[in-house]
């Protein structure tokens, strides 16, 4: 009976379907524990679902690798997704245009200061040159962050551990930040909070108007594409 | 739903191979993004199933970054090694960022109707 397990265990190890079939699980499973912790804003759903997805990794002795033969059926989608993003992008086309350079000079601003000073701060403290290849662009949505990092020679999947956790700080730092700067006008927090902290900043920029929604959805869209163009001008700096 | 698809799907190779061919910093979903942008802006309007497919993925982004979010796990000597440093980058660099883009943004828009406020009403009401 037990070796007939084994046996069964082993087969599914090396199966994709386990890795794909966990992912999803795990993903409803970390937002119905949000849910249950009263949707705090001092954990974010999809941290959940991955402190989930590692545990189950570590307690079973399944290696990275292994689990994503099953996951990257979900991973490969973030090409389109990025893709898709045009999309939202073209429907406050109308509102670019009204707003054309308070956008521009907020996009340019708030993502050089988010990309030097994460290498900056990084690189004062002693990071090693790779961890600050990957800080770069931590701010910006996963699928574009993790293509910066790698045309830049950093860890990729290292990146998209770095974005999650700077998504869920944004969510907890906007409020604090908005009311010490007295930013009472909902199109400045929704830009700030896409721009800072991508899909998770718009989410909440959503909570708290439409208006705030549109501008998140644009400042998440432009981060990225500034990042990715100023980003290959930062690692000169480190020395290549 | 599968026409949307195929359109993305279309556009992000584009994108790799404009992105390989000309030798862009850009990685290649980002080029596909734009062309597909530029194309919306051309057409006037997002086509029907476009628009079912790009809201299906987009209603799921925060799943997408499970299985890469994940792979921390294989940093994880890096990160305690570096620990400090990540943790201070991030929380100084996310609260400045947030500052600079919200403030910088609220005092250009505001300027920006000040000036079209006096362009309406040059003697300064």
């Amino acid at each position: 009976m037990g070796s007939e397990l084994q046996d069964i265990w082993a087969f599914l190890a090396e199966s994709p379907l386990l890795g794909l079939t966990a992912t999803l699980v795990a993903f409803s499973a970390g937002q119905w524990l949000w849910r249950r912790l009263g949707r705090s804003p001092l954990v974010h759903p999809v941290l959940l679902a991955i402190a989930l997805l590692i545990a189950f990794l570590a307690a079973t002795g399944t290696d990275y690798e292994t689990y994503f033969e099953g996951a990257q059926f979900v991973h490969f989608l973030l090409g389109p997704a990025t893709v898709a993003l045009a999309v939202p992008l073209f429907d406050q086309l109308p509102r670019i245009r009204e707003q054309l350079l308070p956008i521009a000079a907020a996009v340019v601003l708030g993502s050089v200061s988010a990309a030097l000073s994460a290498v900056l701060i990084g690189a004062a403290l002693g990071a090693s040159r790779e961890t600050l290849l990957s800080l770069a662009p931590k701010s910006v949505t996963s699928p574009i962050a993790m293509g910066i990092t790698e045309r830049l020679g950093g860890l990729p999947s290292l990146t998209a551990g770095l974005v999650l956790i700077t998504g869920a700080l944004g969510c907890l730092l906007a409020p604090l930040v908005f009311r010490l700067l007295r930013i009472r006008d909902e199109a400045a927090q929704g830009l700030a909070l896409g721009l800072t902290a991508h899909g998770f900043g718009t989410a909440q920029a959503f909570g708290i108007g439409p208006l705030a929604g549109a501008f998140a959805g644009l400042g998440l869209g432009l981060a990225g594409l500034v990042t990715a163009l100023l980003a290959p001008l930062l690692a000169p700096l480190l020395g290549g | 739903m599968l026409n949307g698809l195929t359109l993305l799907l279309t556009y992000q190779l584009l994108g790799e191979l404009l992105a390989r061919l000309l030798g862009l910093p850009l990685p290649g979903p980002v080029v596909g993004l734009v062309l597909l942008f530029a194309s919306l802006v051309a057409l006037g309007r997002v086509p029907e199933g476009l628009r079912s497919a790009a809201n299906g993925l987009l209603r799921y982004l925060a799943l997408l970054f499970v299985p890469a979010g994940v792979g921390i796990m294989v940093h994880y000597t890096r990160l305690e090694a570096d620990a400090g440093a990540i943790g201070a980058a991030l929380v100084v660099s996310t609260a400045l960022a947030l500052a600079v883009t919200a403030a910088a943004f609220q005092r250009a828009s505001a300027g920006r109707r000040r000036r079209v406020a006096e362009q309406e009403h040059p003697h300064g009401e």
